[in-house]
């Protein structure tokens, strides 16, 4: 389980404290696949980095009992002077993970080829999100963390990927994050909604979309978030 | 305000750090260094060459036509010596702004700030050691130094400067990503302490009221341990290993407490 009790996180701007997470509750058991829709600049990816631990609240309580990934398919840890199989043997002994059989599989699924033996800054972005999201595969986890909808490489490549995520690990728990209503609809059981700092928790996806569009109608004085002069 | 994983216990947090620490040195040693033409030697042949080309400059240009200065002779004087500057000088510098570069790897949640400047210090500790002990060997074997009179006493006065180089890298790493300002400030600093350091000078040539005043300086109760450990009695080496680790101590707590403070406050992108 993963839980979020009473959390917070407060950024210094220039104009300001800017709450971005306000007294936040959130909790996830194994096997569980719950959305949280938000707009742009609502906090979502802020929300997702602290429940994976990139990154401490700024108050509450972050407790975990189960692994969690880092944000599929995220190529930003890179280090583009590496090659792709240095930087998969990288993220394998930070997760203590057997080097052998995700070289194996990264290279039967990224279909990157010659490539893996290249350094990652030659590599396109669609060859580089291949890497990263077989690089997210290669390590096992209990619970997934995906923020926006993965659209990566062709649709071939996309098909793969759908597969390997919600096939073949359907027992694990997900967190998706996105701004779009069918795909977390399609893949959620229960969803939340994050406005202004605030995570509105619906127990079925179906009830959280109108509360979302709901107030994605209403005007907003400040833009996302609240500042506190 | 904490993040807990279960009640974990401390030998595996370790094991954990450690793994990662591993994981990381090997990423930084073949970004820095790659797996081609000398690879992993350029980590002991760049301070080496520092070490060399100060060497040679001593002995041919600062005192032209002296093989000695003071009492010793000026080859094993610099290398050992300057191969004190490469080993705090470079471990501290590789730590100012070294969580920048790095932010992405936070989003391996077992990746913490304090094990980014690990990595980087224990890469420039064991270039320069490396160096020092590659140099002096060479030296030794073609004749041009005297074999060390004390190993013992200049190994305890390696050891205490890199354990100072390890805490105030720790501090610069976390003062740099408070304010770049003081990353800017510090590379000066370190400029201009290089002659102050004691790594080129012993106590003893100083005039008799300004020695206690270097005294003051940690750098230079390592320097004179390690000279006074070459040299034996040839020289006399003033220095007090208990202050030397007292501020060891009290500048890594410093250190460990302000990466502390830089981990809650940064934000991956």
């Amino acid at each position: 389980m993963i839980a979020l009790e009473n959390v917070t996180k407060v950024y210094e701007t220039r104009y300001g404290f800017r709450t971005v997470l306000d007294n936040v509750y959130f909790r996830i058991s194994k096997g569980e696949k719950i959305g949280i829709l938000g707009c742009n600049g609502s906090g979502k990816s802020t929300l997702i980095r602290i429940i994976s631990g990139a990154e401490p609240p700024t108050g509450g309580r972050v407790s975990r009992n189960m692994s969690v990934s880092w944000p599929l398919a995220f190529s930003g840890a890179f280090q583009g002077s590496l090659t792709g199989l240095d930087n998969l043997r990288f993220v394998c002994r930070v997760y203590s993970a057997d080097i052998e059989p995700a070289i194996a599989f990264v290279e039967e699924f990224s279909d990157l080829g010659k490539y893996l033996w290249e350094p990652v800054k030659k590599y396109s972005s669609g060859m580089r999100a291949r890497l990263a999201f077989a690089l997210s595969m290669a390590v096992d986890f209990d619970c997934f963390l995906i923020d926006e909808i993965i659209a990566v490489g062709d649709s071939r490549f996309h098909e793969k990927c759908h597969t390997e995520l919600f096939e073949k690990r359907k027992d694990r728990a997900m967190i998706i994050v996105s701004h779009n209503t069918d795909y977390i609809r399609n893949h959620c059981e229960r969803a939340a909604v994050l406005i202004d700092g605030k995570l509105h928790l619906f127990d079925n996806a179906d009830e959280a979309v109108p509360f979302y569009h709901k107030a994605m109608s209403e005007p907003k004085i400040y833009g996302p978030g609240r500042t506190n002069e | 305000m904490d993040s807990k994983v279960n009640e974990i216990s401390f030998w595996r947090s370790l094991a954990v750090q450690l793994r990662v620490i591993d994981a990381l040195l090997r990423r930084e040693f073949i970004t820095r260094y790659g797996r081609y033409n000398i690879g992993f030697m350029w980590l002991f042949a760049e301070p080496m060459m520092f070490t060399i080309g100060v060497t040679v400059l001593w002995r041919y240009i600062h005192h032209a036509g002296h093989s000695t200065f003071h009492e010793v002779t000026i080859v094993s004087f610099v290398i050992t010596g300057y191969s004190q500057v490469m080993l705090w000088r470079n471990a501290t510098a590789r730590c100012a702004n070294a969580i920048e570069p790095n932010l992405g790897l936070l989003y391996h949640r077992n990746v913490r700030v304090l094990d980014l400047m690990w990595a980087r210090i224990i890469l420039e500790v064991a270039g320069a050691t490396i160096s020092v002990i590659v140099l002096s060997s060479v030296g030794i074997a073609t004749g041009l130094m005297d074999p060390p009179a004390d190993i013992l006493m200049m190994a305890a006065g390696w050891l205490l400067l890199a354990w100072y180089a390890i805490s105030v890298g720790l501090t610069v790493g976390a003062l740099s990503e408070f304010s770049e300002t003081f990353s800017r400030l510090y590379h000066v600093f370190m400029y201009l302490y290089l002659p102050l350091s004691g790594s080129l000078y012993m106590v003893e040539w100083l005039p008799g009221q300004v020695q206690k005043y270097a005294l003051w300086l940690p750098t230079v109760n390592a320097s004179e341990m390690i000279h006074g450990g070459y040299y034996g009695n040839a020289v006399h080496s003033y220095y007090n290993p208990m202050y030397l680790i007292l501020v060891n101590l009290v500048l890594m707590l410093f250190g460990l407490s302000l990466i502390n403070i830089a981990s809650l406050r940064v934000e991956p992108q």
